[in-house]
């Protein structure tokens, strides 16, 4: 099997996902071609178990984000039987627009992968799972946290190629972030608020134990409609971010199919409310009945003694 | 200007979704509605007709049931509607869904392509690059405003360092994310002419599209798997309980 993953990688670096897409391309049974984007993460791919070569793709089209360019650059060395993503919103609209170069099909967010290729994946934000066939070749991405990382004891050969593309989306203005905060869709802890929150500045609260653990802050849908202040990039669920953390901690959400349907596949979950019968404990591994003015000062407390 | 909007009807992001036999049981989907991300894209659209003027056309392909989302977008203003008739979508793989929108769009001598970033149902994010692909158009996703600035267009898109705000000219394509405008809601008057509206009507083979050889076949749907029942514990004095089994139990803090 013929395999070719392209890196999660930026002016940072190369991503952490981008083990995992190896972890999937072995799933599959390729030894894989790795692609970075602009050079960016070469060194650390290399070292990748598993990887049998990296390309580092330069051009000039790679100094702003445009898709359907930096696509066009990538596919010239995206030959092959299966081409792998990040299910990011980056490498989602990458790997479509690769898969609609190529003329071949694409299948997004996959959890789980086998040869044949035999591939699961959530439907309907987690409401069902869909298993299906697909025929080689094809372009898959997949979803952060469903596969194991490759280790780190690989040498690939790294070779370059120089492939540029025109680039038709030119950036004008760049707004830095409001907040330095860690995203919602990157963060292996979140805890979340909701409508019992009562009002977007007890949201603070939120904010102190996540800086304690290293946390994202996210929202429900309802939090994010009520409240201006809180905006449309915390919300988790199914009209905002689908997440997989290690940990999820629910505070004041009661826990509409919609928001349970972006967080239900969390690792483990934690659910504070104070009415007893919040269909968010159904889906919590440890469900706490207590007010969240009572619970948040004894949960900073006791993490803070960690 | 004509600008074409992508439209997918899809259970209510409220309904529950229940399998039998195997499949997801579309019969017994309480409420079928316009993809949220979609109703975004229609609602900038309406907003660029209104101050830049043109043409919306609103473009779906699926099944007879489609028709009634179609009449919802004519009810809050687009001129006309196209409904490209596919029983099944789950039989055809992405390239056939690409090739018989992106054909619909060119039927309507669209330039200008509004969609949503990924269909509520299917959560894929596909359907937009890829259309914009083969129609030879730029393609802008994640986003969440579009204005026009004589032939050419400004978006705010999303990106993981902050937002931006990007330009590109015709042909063009937008993707769109939740962004701060909601779908103005019919008034009367629109029910009532969208009522007339009809929409045209083709099957994919009048597109010039083959629908016959998918090249993924969809085996299985099943339930999510249950969780085993949680642990339940009452008062602020269990949360030193649930923070140590945290950390010796889960290993996750």
């Amino acid at each position: 099997m013929d395999v070719t993953v392209i890196a999660e990688s930026s002016e940072n670096g190369l991503h952490p996902v981008t083990a995992q897409l190896v972890g999937a391309a072995v799933a599959i049974g390729g030894a894989p071609t790795v692609l970075c984007a602009g050079g960016w993460g070469v060194e650390d791919a290399v070292s990748i178990s598993g990887v049998a070569k990296v390309i580092s793709v330069v051009g000039d089209c790679f100094g702003s984000f445009d898709g359907g360019a930096w696509a066009e650059a990538l596919s010239s060395a995206s030959g092959g039987d299966v081409i792998i993503a990040a299910a990011t919103p980056a490498g989602r609209e990458i790997a479509a627009t690769i898969a609609a170069i190529r003329g071949i099909p694409i299948v997004q967010d996959v959890t789980g992968l086998a040869p044949g290729i035999s591939v699961t994946r959530p439907i309907y934000s987690g409401k069902a799972i869909e298993s299906s066939t697909v025929g080689t070749p094809c372009a898959i991405t997949v979803r952060a946290n469903a596969f194991d990382a490759a280790g780190e004891d690989g040498s690939a050969e790294v070779s370059t190629v120089n492939q540029s593309a025109d680039v038709a989306v030119a950036v004008r203005e760049a707004i830095a972030k409001a907040s330095e905060r860690l995203d919602v869709a990157e963060a292996d802890i979140i805890i979340s608020g909701g409508r019992g929150m009562g009002d977007p500045a007890n949201f603070s609260h939120l904010e102190e134990i996540a800086d304690i653990i290293g946390a994202a802050v996210g929202a429900s849908r309802a939090a994010v409609d009520t409240w201006d202040e809180i905006p449309h990039g915390m919300q988790v669920g199914q009209t905002g971010k689908t997440v997989t953390p290690s940990l999820y901690i629910a505070v004041g959400i009661s826990g509409a199919i919609q928001h349970l349907a972006g967080m239900r596949t969390s690792k483990y979950i934690v659910a504070i409310n104070k009415d007893p019968d919040a269909p968010i404990f159904g889906v919590a591994d440890y469900g706490i009945v207590a007010t969240w003015e009572d619970a948040l000062p004894a949960l900073k407390a006791e993490l803070g003694k960690l | 200007m004509t600008i074409a909007v992508l439209l997918k009807q899809v259970p209510d992001t409220t309904s529950k979704i229940s399998v039998s036999g195997g499949r997801v049981d579309e019969s017994a989907v309480s409420k079928w509605s316009m993809s949220p991300y979609d109703e975004y894209a229609l609602e900038s659209a309406l907003q660029l007709k209104e101050s830049g003027g043109g043409d919306v056309v609103a473009i779906t392909c699926g099944p007879a049931r489609a028709a009634k989302m179609l009449t919802d977008a004519a009810a809050v203003g687009a001129d006309s509607l196209l409904h490209v008739l596919v029983e099944d979508l789950n039989a055809l793989d992405s390239t056939q869904v690409q090739a018989i929108l992106a054909a619909a769009v060119s039927h309507c001598s669209a330039q200008v392509v509004f969609c949503g970033k990924q269909a509520a149902d299917t959560n894929a994010g596909s359907t937009g690059p890829g259309v914009a692909h083969l129609m030879g158009a730029s393609c802008v996703t994640m986003v969440s405003e579009v204005a026009s600035e004589g032939d050419s267009f400004t978006a705010m898109r999303a990106s993981s360092g902050g937002d931006q705000r990007v330009a590109v000219s015709a042909p063009c394509l937008f993707a769109f994310d939740k962004g701060t405008t909601e779908l103005r809601r019919p008034n009367v008057r629109g029910i009532m002419m969208a009522k007339k509206k009809v929409a045209e009507t083709l099957g994919a083979s009048d597109l010039g599209v083959d629908t016959s050889a998918s090249s993924v076949s969809v085996d299985s749907h099943s339930p999510p798997p249950e969780k085993p029942p949680g642990q339940r514990f009452e008062g602020v004095d269990s949360v030193a309980v649930v923070v140590s089994k945290l950390r010796d139990e889960a290993n996750v803090i």
